[in-house]
């Protein structure tokens, strides 16, 4: 079992007949996804490096039979392109374009409620992977992952990387690493990715990794306090960021004092949530969430009260 | 995108909205000419800088004669003005907007923003206006109306109504009202603006509504669709480093540390930032090269690094995927070689073709030290930037 992922995904890349989305498309298919081929409207019924290009989602899915869908098209037109693969049946919608106005995921986000057989992931974000399935739909490298049972949910690109790196160094493995991505709205949040790795029973524990900015990781926190049967590691970045710049991504914000690091970190602590300190140490704050360090602290606390 | 209050308010004007004309001045003998246009005092003299609380550091002024006026443009025109939003540094105040002032008899608030916590955009208006809002929002936050704002229709007259009568303004303008709150609406979602606030909207002695301040921040992302607009952005308002970053595709936030980073990936860029922190150091700014930068944009990357005199040490943190560890090592002996780097470096690659990286430096003649981890290359910074040396 995975989360989200599997390998009876059929993926087709939107805007496969650009740069990106044809490296990527490659690269999947070489990981070991099933690519059954693009969209690239106007090129409808060629073909590049053995891909089927068609002009429209809906004349793909009836032809291929696809269920997932990778997005590559420019950020003004990805919008369109979202919502484009949720009318023609698409079940997961993998949204790698960054870029793309705010106002125009809002609305996204209001149209998609009539579609609630598709989950869309990002934009802005490197997708998603299930190791064991071998099966990758994004841009990550591959190669950096090995099955096993740790779920992994972030905002950020080559900061999830970098904690998969250091699970995979700790020769633990990944169940699916999530990338959600760094805008201030995007489809699948930290709370719907603990949701399932809660309920996955390829999963064992959680890492997260979050940023400031939003109230997101607050809501992920406190659905762990409550529900979550799995231990859980995080890390949240943006320590340094002072307050009112944009760091890098559009969602990384610090405003109107709301959406700091050290207020995140602080819900997610009193959520029994293992915190790593720096970001070298994410590896180690997930051995010791493994090790039931994080509820440990919290039944600590009770004991000295009494 | 921040826009001036006089380009706010060009642009109010467009969507209908009620504000007061004046004229740009940006050097004293400028007034004579506003005082042809606008004979009838008192006046209003207003720092244009990008930055708010420029009431209470200064930046407005009263002026009842013409003599007061000639003599308050000249203070404000060239001062520092200093408020919590500016920074410590302040911002240097090179233009100002003079207009005839107006009696009032109730200043409110109201604004648009995008809610993360509900995805949509959201009015937020209150009855208790004026400077003293961000810590309304604090201590009775209860005070601020918030009214969700539908993506797709924009902002319902009947919401609009049911504001207006919420803030306790006067029933009669109730369609004016409403028609107010709507344009507001309107141009945020059409302009696609990240802020546009009204601080203070005022009632005058007539019970009519007006946008005495303007403030609109554009959506850096929606730009290109309202290229029109982008050439009202002010250089002299922005971080020249910030600028020129962006120019080569880079992302780069100035700190006040003294540890320059070249980073690939805006989360791993901000985590090695609070990795330097953690270890004692500080990082002298955010630099995310993005994620498939050219030996040409790490070049850049290294001279707009460079250009900041506090640095004493650089860090270079990649964990390749798509970008390759050898392009990325080719990319900083290219940029050693022509900026004639002198500083201690820490590199840490890790991921895609990092044995390749590594060889490219190990052969060449650059003076680094080499990093197996990120907490290793914070620790190895933060020591190199004390001692001074590689």
């Amino acid at each position: 079992m995975s989360v989200y992922l599997d390998k009876n995904a059929k993926v087709i890349c939107q805007g496969i007949t650009g740069s990106a989305g044809l490296f990527h498309s490659k690269n999947c298919r070489e990981y070991g996804t099933k690519m059954v081929g693009g969209v690239t409207p106007g090129k409808g019924g060629t073909e590049v490096d053995g891909f089927k290009v068609f002009d429209t989602v809906k004349e793909a899915v009836s032809k291929t039979g696809a269920n997932t869908s990778m997005i590559f098209v420019p950020a003004l037109m990805a919008a369109d392109a979202i919502l484009e693969a949720a009318a023609a049946g698409i079940e997961l919608i993998v949204c790698i374009t960054e870029g793309i106005p705010a106002n125009d995921m809002a609305k996204v986000n209001l149209l998609l409620k009539q579609y609630p057989q598709s989950r869309l992931i990002g934009p802005n974000c490197p997708g998603i992977i299930t190791p064991g399935a071998g099966v990758k739909v994004g841009i990550m490298p591959g190669y950096i992952h090995k099955p096993g049972k740790i779920g992994i949910v972030s905002r950020s690109g080559t900061l999830t990387y970098e904690a998969v790196w250091q699970v995979t160094s700790l020769k633990l493995g990944q169940s699916t690493c999530i990338g959600i991505g760094g805008d201030p709205i995007v489809g699948t949040t930290h709370l719907d990715a603990l949701e399932a790795f809660n309920k996955d029973k390829a999963t064992q524990a959680v890492i997260m990794i979050g940023e400031i900015g939003g109230t997101a990781e607050e809501e992920a926190a406190l659905y762990v306090k409550k529900e979550m049967k799995k231990p859980v590691a995080a890390f949240i970045a943006g320590t340094t960021a002072p307050p009112g710049k944009r760091m890098g991504h559009a969602g990384a914000i610090v405003s109107g004092g709301k959406g700091t690091a050290k207020e995140k970190i602080a819900a997610l602590e009193s959520a029994g949530i293992v915190v790593a300190p720096s970001p070298g140490e994410i590896g180690q704050a997930l051995v010791d969430a493994l090790e039931g360090k994080g509820r440990k602290k919290k039944s600590s606390v009770k004991k000295t009260r009494k | 995108m921040k826009l001036h209050e006089y380009q706010a308010k060009e642009l109010f004007a467009k969507y209908g909205l009620p504000v007061t004309a004046g004229s740009l001045v940006k050097h004293i003998s400028e007034v004579d000419d506003f005082l042809k246009k606008f004979p009838q005092g008192p006046w209003v003299v207003k720092a244009q800088i990008h930055a708010g609380g420029r009431g209470k550091a200064g930046g407005v002024k009263l002026a009842k004669t013409e003599s007061e006026l000639q003599q308050k443009t000249s203070d404000i025109l060239g001062m520092t003005l200093i408020s919590p939003q500016t920074g410590p540094q302040g911002r240097l105040v090179k233009k100002v907007f003079l207009t005839p002032a107006l009696d009032y008899e109730k200043e409110l608030y109201v604004s648009v923003v995008l809610d993360r916590s509900t995805r949509t955009p959201v009015l937020l208006a209150s009855a208790e206006g004026g400077t003293e809002i961000e810590e309304l929002a604090v201590t009775n936050p209860k005070a601020i109306q918030k009214v969700l704002i539908d993506p797709v229709e924009g902002l319902r007259a009947y919401q609009a109504r049911e504001l207006h009568l919420a803030l306790g303004l006067p029933k009669e303008k109730i369609n004016q009202g409403a028609a107010l709150f709507m344009k507001l609406s309107r141009m945020f979602l059409e302009l696609d603006l990240s802020l546009v606030e009204v601080n203070p909207l005022v009632v005058l002695k007539t019970g009519d509504l007006h946008c005495l301040d303007a403030k609109v921040s554009f959506e850096d992302n929606g730009l290109a669709r309202h290229k029109e607009y982008a050439e009202w952005r002010d250089p002299e308002e922005e971080d020249s480093r910030e600028l020129e970053a962006a120019g080569h595709g880079l992302s780069y936030i100035s700190l006040d540390g003294n540890i320059g980073c070249l980073v690939n990936g805006a989360g791993l860029a901000m985590a090695t930032a609070d990795a330097i922190q953690h270890f004692g150091g500080a990082p002298a700014n955010f630099l995310d090269v993005g994620g498939g930068a050219t030996a040409k944009a790490v070049t850049a990357a290294f001279k707009i690094i460079l250009s900041d005199s506090r640095v004493k040490a650089i860090l270079v943190n990649i964990f390749g995927g798509i970008m390759k560890c050898d392009i990325i090592a080719q990319g900083i002996l290219e940029a050693a070689k022509e900026v004639g780097l002198k500083l201690p470096l820490v590199i840490r690659l890790e991921g895609t073709n990092v044995e390749l990286g590594k060889e490219l430096l190990a052969k060449s003649d650059l003076t680094y030290r080499f990093a197996s981890s990120m907490d290793e290359a914070a620790k190895a910074a933060v020591e190199a930037a004390k001692e001074g040396r590689p």
